[in-house]
């Protein structure tokens, strides 16, 4: 029980930040602000990884499972940085 | 297995970093970047944990996931963002289901807590309607459903189903089956379409925004299986950004977030009867050709831009720099106007634009550039619609009374460019095409820049 009070403290003070930040971002920028926020909520990597790699604990199955998310997660991540990093390159060669 | 609780702090302290970072165009780069290397400090961090202890699944699906990423990430279209960020979307909820669906094999028996089996059903849930709500909203985006599809008693369908699944959920945290996660998964995936499948094109914008949300609030819900704070923090972020762009986009239509999901069509059925057909426009639009527009452009001092959908559509981007270089070349002074809901996400035509070169400082917000609009001398409208229509300010009995507009009509002359008079995404005749002050200039809307072009280059 006390764990899951900690973790939801974590995650009420996350969102909290999260609202802060994020409503200071311009909306000029909020197409990248998507596309980069995608590339982080491809966390559910970590859970991937030890569902992929949980060896003898797990199955078959639940390896294979694993391993779908994984790719999927990864390309989340991957495709989400990369096309946020050449839109936002874009922003910002005409000001130089 | 402290140090990689520290690590996961690490990240999280990164992707906030980088989240501030996008503020400004000038440092946003840099935060991605940041966001990036806390992505990078998250997985090698679990990679060299313990409980990891076979590396042959992990290593194919990084290289096969990274390759697929990096391919759509390089080939994707400018104008085909919104389609991306919704794929995302789908994956990100897809990952999120299939991990609780994996550790519910995984976990062995004495984990099964009430608890840790709520969290594992809403990971599971929040995902698989993640998973198809996106996939629905990707095809809408393709063209495939472009409108509000009417499924036969859809509401009560939606009930039905939520209902369903409600019950299943109860169900599973009591006996822990399971059969139970899989009934519940499935109706899940069903009624992300169900869902979706009935907000029209024009909603676009919202429905993305809060699918990202839900992409990240699934990730955190799988943070609270694993209790691991370094997703419950990166899941968080995500939902509360998805959260604000979806006010911010329901602000921008006058409507609120249930009318969205629940609403259907923006314009009800009885609404369409009352709304006039063709002769609305009959003998009142004027029409025009490229080389009038440019005698126009020609003596004009101040020019607005006002883009919309159709610009997407048509791919103009380039030659709307074009046209803006060509005539600040000859001194007019341009700018361009953007309403929060031009286009199918948050900040599309920002993001078109930006390809085009046209320098972000142009690219002006609505609340900023309505006031200026009384001393612009041409307006060119260009594949915007309902977003200009001046009985969203004036007449109470628009359906679309309320919604804050571009006030282009205040303009000295507003040049319409457009393909016909076919209504927008709200189904409704526009008031500005039969203004005293508006020219129509039909066709698809590079074709007829490349024309203006030429004609402002031959004066």
């Amino acid at each position: 029980m006390e764990a899951l009070i900690g973790a939801l403290t974590i995650f009420v003070l996350a969102v909290f930040v999260g609202y802060e930040i994020i409503t200071k971002v311009p909306p000029t920028l909020h197409t990248p602000l998507m596309s980069g926020s995608n590339a982080i909520s491809g966390i559910t990597i970590i859970g991937a990884i030890l569902c992929a790699g949980a060896g003898d604990e797990g199955n078959f199955f639940s390896a294979l499972l694993g391993f779908l998310a994984l790719v999927m997660a990864m390309i989340n991540i991957v495709g989400g940085f990369l096309v946020t990093d050449r839109m936002l390159h874009m922003f910002k060669k005409k000001k130089d | 297995m402290e140090w990689i609780n520290l690590a996961y702090l690490v990240a999280s302290i990164l992707f906030i970093y980088g989240l501030k970072g996008l503020g400004s165009p000038k440092t946003a780069v840099r935060g991605n970047m940041l966001g990036a290397v806390g992505m990078l400090v998250a997985v090698v961090a679990t990679l060299v944990n313990k409980e990891v202890l076979s590396f042959g699944w992990i290593i194919a699906g990084m290289v096969v996931g990274s390759a697929i990423g990096a391919y759509i990430a390089r080939t994707i279209k400018m104008t085909a963002m919104p389609e991306m960020v919704a794929l995302l979307n789908g994956f990100g909820g897809a990952a999120s289901m299939l991990v609780a669906l994996s550790q519910f094999i995984i976990a062995p028996e004495y984990l099964h807590s009430p608890t840790w089996l709520s969290a594992l059903m809403l990971s599971a849930l929040i995902g698989a309607v993640t998973l198809t709500g996106s996939l629905v909203a990707w095809a809408k985006l393709q063209g495939f459903a472009e409108k509000a599809m009417k499924i036969p008693h859809q509401n009560l369908l939606r009930v039905v189903l939520t209902l369903v699944t409600v019950v299943l959920a109860g169900l599973f945290i009591w006996q822990g089956s399971g059969l139970i996660l899989c009934l519940l998964t499935a109706s899940a995936l069903a009624l992300g379409i169900l869902l979706v499948i009935a907000i029209g094109g024009a909603d676009m914008p919202v429905v993305i925004a809060l699918l990202n949300s839900y992409s990240g609030l699934a990730a955190a819900a799988t943070g609270f299986v694993l209790m691991n704070n370094g997703l419950i923090i990166s899941g968080s972020l995500v939902g509360a950004s998805g959260i604000i762009l979806s006010k911010i986009m329901c602000k921008a239509m006058n409507r609120s977030l249930s009318s969205v999901l629940f609403g259907g069509a923006m314009v009800s059925d009885e609404q369409m009867a009352s709304i006039p057909g063709k002769e609305f426009y009959e003998g009142k639009v004027k029409s025009c050709g490229p080389e009038e527009v440019a005698m126009l452009l020609e003596d004009a001092r101040k020019v607005v831009i006002a883009p919309g959908y159709g610009l997407a559509v048509a791919q103009a981007q380039h030659v709307t720099q074009e046209l803006a270089n060509t005539l600040e070349a000859r001194g007019v002074d341009v700018s361009f106007a953007i309403h929060p809901v031009a286009g199918r996400m948050p900040g599309h035509m920002n993001v078109l634009l930006a390809e085009a070169e046209v320098p972000y400082d142009k690219l002006i917000e609505m609340d900023n550039i309505n006031p200026e609009f009384s001393q612009t001398d041409v307006t060119l409208v260009l594949g915007a619609n309902d977003v200009t229509n001046p009985a969203a300010r004036d007449d109470a009995s628009s359906p679309i009374f309320g919604m804050p507009i571009l006030e282009v009509d205040k303009s000295k002359t507003v040049i319409v460019i457009k393909r016909s008079l076919s209504p927008g995404f709200a189904g409704i005749p526009n008031q500005l095409f039969i203004n005293d002050n508006s020219l129509m200039l039909y066709g698809d809307a590079k074709a007829v820049l490349q024309d203006l072009i030429r004609a402002v280059q031959e004066l």
